[in-house]
Order: C-alpha cells, then structure tokens, then sequence
C-alpha cells in the first residue's frame, strides 16, 4: 500500500513539474522581456558587485583577483571615518526636514489650510524642485549661495544685516546640502502625511471640536496617532534612499571641499570613476548593498507588501 | 469675540509662515526666469532690460576662449530620443508583465511578485559600477541605448505594479467573453484590455518620460562622447564653465530644459496630486 502511494506521489510530483512548466511557457511571452531586464541589471550587477569586490580591477576591466585586500584597505583607509560620521551626519539630519518639516506643511496645508485650492497651491510650490530635473535644481542652489554679490543669500545678508559676501558651500558643505536634500524630501512627506490626514474620518474632527478641542490638541491626540505609520513608513524609506542616492551631493559640492561632504555612496563613485579604482569602489558599495537589503528586508516584514506598493510611488 | 481671536490669530500666523518658507523656492523661479531675459536684475530677481542674447544658444554656437560648445539641436534631440525609448520600452514591457501578474497562473509568479517589490525598494544608483561593466561587457556603453536599457530596467519593477493594478480592476467577464469569441490571449491583451485602461498606460508613459527627460547619472556616466551627450550632461559641462562668467546664459538654458516639465506641470498638476498619491491608507 505504501509503496503505491509513493508511486502516486512520484507521478504527481512528475505531472507538476511538467504543469509548472507549461504554464510558465505560456506566461513566457508577457514575463519574458521583464525578466530578462531585471536578471540583466539587477540581479547580475549585483552579483558582480560582489565578485568585483574581490579584484583590483582598474580601469582595463581585468579581473586580477587579491582577495579580501580591498576590504583591509577600506579598514585602514584614512578617509572611512570622516565619511562615515558624514553620512551618518547627512543621512539623520536630512531625515529630520523630511520628516518633520513634511509633516508641518502637510499639517499647515491639508489641517489649518481650509480652501483646498490654496493648500494645493502651497503644495504644488513645494513638488517645483521634485519635478525639476536635478541639474536645474543644483544651478538654482549654485546661484543662491554663490559666494559673490550675485548670489541671493549673499544680497539678503548684505542688505539685512550688513554682511560682506560669503562662500557659503565651501563654509558649510554639509548643511547646504542637507538643506538642498532636505528640501526635496519634504514634499514627499508633504504630499503623504497630508493624504493620510485627508483619510481620516470627519467625524474624529467634529466631535473633537464638540467637546472643545483646540488645534493643538487636534494635532495631538487625532492627527498624530493616525499617521504614526505613514510616519514610521516615510523614516525608513527615506533612509535608504538617502543613503543610497547621491545626486544632488554629486551636482552641488562633488563631496568636497576636503571630503567635507563625501558620504559613503558618493564615495564609492568617486573611487570608481574619478581614481578608476573599480575593484575598491565595488568593496565599498558591497557595504552599501547589504545595508540597504537589511532596510529594504525590514521594511517588508514592518509594512507588508500592499502598503510598500501603495505609497511613496515618486522616487526621492 | 476673544474666541475668535483664538482661532484665527493661530490660522494667520500659519499662512504668514508658509509664505515665508514657500518664498524661496518662488523667488529661484523667478529668478530663472527673469535672469534669462535680462542683462541685469534689481534685487537678484527683477529684470532691469530685456535681451534675447541669453539665449544665443538656440542659434549660434557657445564659446569659452578657444573651447567651442557643442550645438543645443543636437543634444535635445538626444534627450528626446532617450526619454522617447525609456518611454516606449518602459510602458509595453510593463504592459505586458503587469498582465501576466495579474490574468495569469503560472510556476514562479509568486515568487517574481516578491522579488518585484523588494527590488522597488533596492537603490539601482548602488550597482553603478557593476551596471559599467555589464553595459562594456555587452556594448552598449557609450550608447544611448545602453542608457536606454539600465533607466527601464530599474523603472520596472514600480512600473509594472503600477500597471498591474489597472489590469486587476478589468471585469473578468469581458475578458472570458473575448475567448469565447476566439481570441487569444495576446489578441485579448492589445484589442480589448488596453484600450479600456488608456488612464494607466497614460499615467505610466507620463512618469516614464519626465524620468527619463531629468536623467542625470547614467548618461554622465555611461555617455563619453559629445555627440552622445543629453540636456543634463550639457548643462552640467555648461555650469562648470560659466558658472561665475554668466548667469544669464545658464538660466536661459535650464528654463529651455525645463519646458517640457512646466507644460506637463501645468497640464496636469490637480490630477497629478491625486494620481501618484491615490488609495493611500493612514
């Protein structure tokens, strides 16, 4: 009896694989020229990457082999700590305008902001820089804080407080392009948190305001708990966007003066294309690939699939 | 009345603040603007005398000493044809992926919708430079198709879900009464599915294009040649050299690369709100 219960097990099992098959080469067609995109440019770059890693590849493409050499030598490489507590400094501080400030104008827009017409309008100010391609948006930042008496904070702080031109990038690298970043960002928690505060049933309101409830305590005991995800959602996104991203850095300061504003993807870049060291660059974004597989990894098991799908649809 | 006071003094200082944060992006517009029509500007943004030399560009060549720019008509037309094949490659390889998810039951369908999402989350900026050898590899590098192919690759994934939720709101019935009928499944696909989801594919096209017109890192890095070279590498070459020499000229070029973005803008801004931030929960 067993015996021909195995025999059964075996055929099924041999009937599914052929089904599994034929299904899959009926779906081939339409899956297909997905497939082969991503296994092209995801999946074998990053497997690349990892190979990479373990080379001193430079800029002939020769794959000579050294190793875990590339990972001593991050180890003792003089500049990791300044980019470290840069990215660190970059990632948490720009996190704290995207988030905080976000969710400020998406409470002045969407709560205190009555007239849906002018809330958009705010809004729509505050979406100009994500539409704006990343090029015009750094000669924008280039000509606000250019260090002569063209540039506008330099007209603005000579005309209100009597202040000589200053180079404001090469003073404070980091903080114009956390601003710059920081700017971006928060009209995406704009947009969000203000749709979140938009879900929330009416009722809540009115029957806060009946029982006399100021804004602030609106704010405090309705808004906040209903958007504690979307919150929790646009913190972790974020992080590893900024992480990972390094355009604007790239565009406004180039990571300088001095590697004052290198960050850890930037560094990666720099050490790829402008020293053509490919093998240590590939190293250094090994580093970046696991952190960012942990955050994307957490924030499946945090958020599920359908809500990953349903929010955040613009990239930072 | 005092309580009046109470309500509307908070409301008053809350516009008086949001103006007060909002001026700034305002002001840099403006800029753009009026710097690109003028020699000189009172205050930094207004413009004291109008002249069309900023934007020379459009019909004489740009020179530094003896470097000579390359022609703008060119270099737009590049733009166009990249964001033009991101687009059309983007919206039918997502057209049809985003079918098979949704109509169809196949081995490992599961398991590519997983992957999809976690690969929505995965930075494609992190492989930059495996994604260099992969395009050297098969060459493509230093070619606009190469571009072409890495931009669509890491748009995918979003794309396709995006899509295959316009599939999955189509009534099955009229899908079943189509191969009733005798069509096949990709006859059923093109003739009677995606005509009636024309918002979505319109929707992704949209998104596809302005992703592809701001393109920026890939084709400073994988485009060397000048006559491969976009709006946003030729800008970027432009700002290098003119930064301190002439304001005017860059704002005039980057208001001329920015007008397909503001005419959709414009277009489209009250939908634009809903249509990318729709269906979400708090």
């Amino acid at each position: 009896m067993q015996e021909q219960g195995l025999v059964v097990d075996k055929k099924k099992a041999k009937k599914n694989i052929t089904e599994n098959y034929r299904s899959f080469l009926t779906a081939l067609p339409f899956i297909g020229p997905f497939l082969l995109l991503i296994i092209l440019f995801y999946f074998t770059p990053v497997i690349l990457t990892l190979i990479m890693s373990l080379t001193g590849m430079d800029f002939t493409l020769e794959w000579k082999f050294s190793g875990l050499e590339n990972y001593i030598k991050l180890f003792h490489d003089q500049n990791v700590e300044l980019v470290i507590i840069n990215t660190i400094k970059y990632v948490v501080f720009t996190l704290v305008i995207n988030v905080g400030f976000g969710f400020l104008l998406a409470i002045a827009t969407g709560y205190f902001i009555k007239d849906e017409n002018v809330g958009l309008l705010f809004q729509t100010i505050w979406m100009l820089p994500r539409m704006t391609p990343a090029v015009i948006y750094a000669l924008l930042w280039l000509w606000f804080l250019d260090p002569t008496e063209v540039g506008m904070l330099n007209i603005l702080s000579g005309k209100l407080f009597v202040l000589p031109p200053q180079n404001w990038i090469l003073n404070h690298p980091m903080g114009v392009v956390i601003i710059a970043n920081g700017m971006i960002g928060a009209s995406l928690g704009m947009v969000v948190f203000s749709a979140a505060i938009k879900s929330i049933p009416i009722d809540y309101f009115q029957a806060a305001s009946v029982d006399g409830a100021s804004d602030w305590d609106i704010i405090r005991h309705v808004i906040i708990p209903f958007l504690k995800w979307p919150i929790m959602f646009m913190t972790i996104w974020q992080t590893l966007s900024l992480i990972t991203s390094y355009e604007y850095i790239l565009l406004l300061t180039d990571g300088g003066p001095l590697n004052k504003s290198e960050v850890w993807s930037l560094f990666s870049y720099h050490k790829a294309f402008s020293n053509y060291e490919f093998g240590y660059g590939a190293a250094i974004s090994v580093v970046l690939v696991i952190i960012a597989i942990i955050i994307a990894l957490i924030m499946l098991k945090l958020f599920g699939y359908e809500a990953m799908m349903n929010r955040g649809k613009i990239k930072v | 009345m005092r309580q009046q006071i109470k309500v509307f003094l908070p409301r008053i200082f809350i516009y008086l603040l949001l103006i007060f944060v909002s001026l700034p992006i305002v002001i840099a517009y403006l800029w753009l603007f009026s710097s690109s029509i003028s020699r000189e500007l009172t205050f930094g943004v207004l413009p004291r005398s109008f002249t069309l030399d900023n934007w020379r560009f459009l019909w004489s060549e740009i020179k530094i000493g003896t470097k000579v720019f390359e022609n703008i008509w060119p270099v737009t037309f590049n733009s166009i044809l990249l964001a033009g094949s991101i687009t059309v490659a983007e919206v039918i390889i997502s057209l049809l992926a985003g079918f098979a998810l949704s109509r169809m039951n196949f081995f490992g369908k599961d398991y590519i919708m997983k992957t999809a999402i976690i690969l929505h989350a995965f930075p494609g900026v992190a492989l930059l430079i495996a994604l260099f050898y992969v395009l050297n590899f098969i060459g493509l590098l230093d070619k606009i198709i190469g571009v072409v192919m890495v931009k669509v690759a890491l748009e995918l994934p979003m794309a396709t879900w995006m899509i295959k939720g316009f599939f999955d709101e189509f009534p099955w019935d009229i899908e079943w009464a189509a191969y009733i009928d005798g069509c096949t499944r990709f006859q059923a696909w093109y003739r009677i599915i995606l005509p009636q989801i024309k918002p979505g594919i319109a929707a992704v096209a949209i998104f596809a294009f302005l992703a592809g017109w701001s393109e920026f890192i890939y084709s400073y890095t994988f485009l060397f040649s000048s006559e491969n070279y976009t709006l946003a590498v030729f800008l970027k070459n432009l700002i290098g050299d003119f930064r301190f020499l002439d304001y005017g000229l860059l704002a005039a070029t980057g208001l001329f690369y920015l007008i397909p973005v503001i005419v959709f803008f414009l277009i489209s801004q009250k939908s634009l709100m809903k249509m990318t931030f729709g269906g979400m929960k708090g």
